[in-house]
């Protein structure tokens, strides 16, 4: 390639950075709340809807994360293509081939798969919280709400920064699974570069992209943990 | 005026008896003593008082406000939420680990339930809080967090995160045994200069000499039972049941 083709191919790749930033934070955004709705679920004393949640938690991390996206992509056309009629019937408003649903389906699996890891980073944080910070804060006459967010959950969230730091890490590099819906974005085009000038320069430039970010956001997520030093 | 009567009171985990058919009263003023050796059932008790543990027989009645109304099935029924609450406030509980909040400052570990629970204004909050510090020797500690004090001090806040909110009763669940030595003093004698104000006290502990000095009256518990109980002189140096005196014997030389 000459420096000019690369230019030209960086350029490209940069104008597709939105995309891949969008699969992060819609990711991200929906993925950690869910995870603490999740964790909560877990404990509930009704046993099959812990039973339930176990099983899905088992399912998000046992499986790869690209089989998962795959198989949420296509279970609506599927469904389409040979389920009763009230089914298709019910489902025939959705159309499958705009952008929409691409990026719909696609940011649902990855929710559904983040949750997962987050509600388990959660429990461990909750789990972690000695049983007397609870009865101190109740013999001091604290409501449940209170105890939970004044007391349990400003420590439960200096304990989670470095677990979910990780995943987060680890998100900014998922993004690039959501090539194989063929979204596009950075990875994706990236590879239709390397094939366009039988080259490896557009994955080096892409592999840069996804480490730049994860400098800045190791930078950034080291900072939070350091705020949160002040007391132990 | 009695600020605690306990009547009947059992308790079981499972199977295990751990409480069996306890009565007692503190009046006002009064400081009480719990001794015995450790498995007795003397946590137990002070839990099933601060509505830690669901009691399995027996009533617990605080300043005249009744705990557990009835029994349904031999299951206790409680009284109402807000009625609990009435109750849990007049009480303070005094933790053998401190249980501090290790996410505020000292200041602030004394001030938020004043606030948050009991809807005092910051000014009112911090100005009780301050004072209370000076009391308990820590007035240059107000902005440290728990971590930066050691074991004795962090129990001293701990007291004065009970005495701000008021309490009627304080209860003190082995309060120095997680000190080292050299730091139990100052402790009692944050407990001896209570008790020189008239406060209301039940105190477990494993300090003989001091529950001797301190106590109006001693209770000595057993395997989940009251064996004795009295004014120290009676139950301490001349104990009537052979449990107390082999248990005291221990505390002999
Ligand atoms: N949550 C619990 N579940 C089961 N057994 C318990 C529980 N808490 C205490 N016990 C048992 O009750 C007995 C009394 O314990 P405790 O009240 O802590 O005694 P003490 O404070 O006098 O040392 C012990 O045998 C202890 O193992
Ligand atoms: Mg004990």
């Amino acid at each position: 390639m000459t420096w000019n083709q690369i230019l030209q191919s960086t350029q490209v790749l940069l104008s597709y950075l939105l995309p891949t930033l969008k699969v992060f934070f819609y990711t991200l955004v929906f993925s950690m709340p869910l995870g603490v709705v999740v964790a909560v679920i877990k404990k509930i004393r009704f046993k099959p809807i812990a039973w339930l949640t176990n099983i899905y938690i088992l399912i998000m991390r046992g499986t790869p994360l690209m089989l998962q996206i795959i198989a949420v992509y296509y279970a609506i056309p599927m469904l389409k293509l040979n389920s009763s009629p009230w089914i298709q019937n019910l489902l025939s408003g959705i159309d499958v081939r705009s952008d929409t649903y691409q990026f719909s389906a696609l940011i649902l699996a990855f929710i559904i798969n983040y949750a997962a890891y987050f509600a388990e980073i959660f429990r461990g944080g909750i789990e972690s919280i000695p049983i007397g910070q609870y009865e101190a804060a109740s013999s001091l006459g604290y409501t449940k709400a209170q105890t939970f967010f004044r007391i349990i959950l400003p420590q439960v969230i200096k304990r989670i920064v470095p677990a979910s730091s990780n995943e987060i890490i680890t998100l900014v590099k998922d993004t690039a699974l959501a090539s194989v819906v063929a979204y596009p974005e950075i990875f994706r085009i990236a590879k239709e570069q390397m094939n366009f000038y039988s080259s490896l320069v557009p994955l080096f430039v892409a592999g840069l992209f996804y480490f730049i970010m994860n400098a800045v956001l190791t930078v950034a997520l080291g900072r939070l943990e350091k705020a949160l030093d002040y007391y132990r | 005026m009695k600020v605690l009567e306990v009547n009947n009171l059992s308790k079981s985990f499972g199977t295990l008896e751990v409480i069996k058919d306890i009565s007692f009263d503190v009046e006002k003023g009064e400081v009480v003593s719990v001794i015995g050796p450790s498995g007795s059932g003397k946590s137990t008790l002070l839990r099933c008082i601060n509505q830690l543990e669901r009691v399995s027989g027996g009533t617990i009645t605080i300043c005249g406000l009744d705990m557990i109304q009835s029994y349904e099935k031999g299951k206790p029924v409680y009284a109402d939420n807000k009625t609990l609450r009435d109750i849990k406030l007049k009480m303070g509980l005094i933790f053998q680990n401190f249980n501090l909040f290790p996410h505020y400052s000292v200041l602030r570990n004394i001030t938020d339930a004043q606030i948050h629970v009991l809807k005092r204004s910051k000014e009112k909050a911090e100005a009780v809080a301050m004072e209370l510090l000076k009391q308990m020797g820590l007035p240059e500690k107000a902005d440290a967090y728990p971590y930066q004090l050691s074991g004795g001090q962090q129990q001293r806040v701990s007291i004065a995160r009970a005495l701000a909110l008021d309490p009627e009763i304080l209860f003190f669940d082995e309060p120095t045994s997680a000190l080292d030595p050299e730091l139990t003093g100052e402790i009692l004698k944050v407990i001896r200069q209570l008790a020189a104000k008239s406060m209301t006290m039940v105190i477990v502990t494993h300090e003989m000499a001091f529950a001797r000095d301190v106590a109006d009256k001693v209770i000595f518990m057993d395997q989940g039972v009251i064996i004795e109980q009295g004014t120290p002189e009676q139950v301490i140096n001349n104990p009537s049941s052979e449990r107390t005196k082999m248990f005291l014997s221990r505390f002999e030389e």
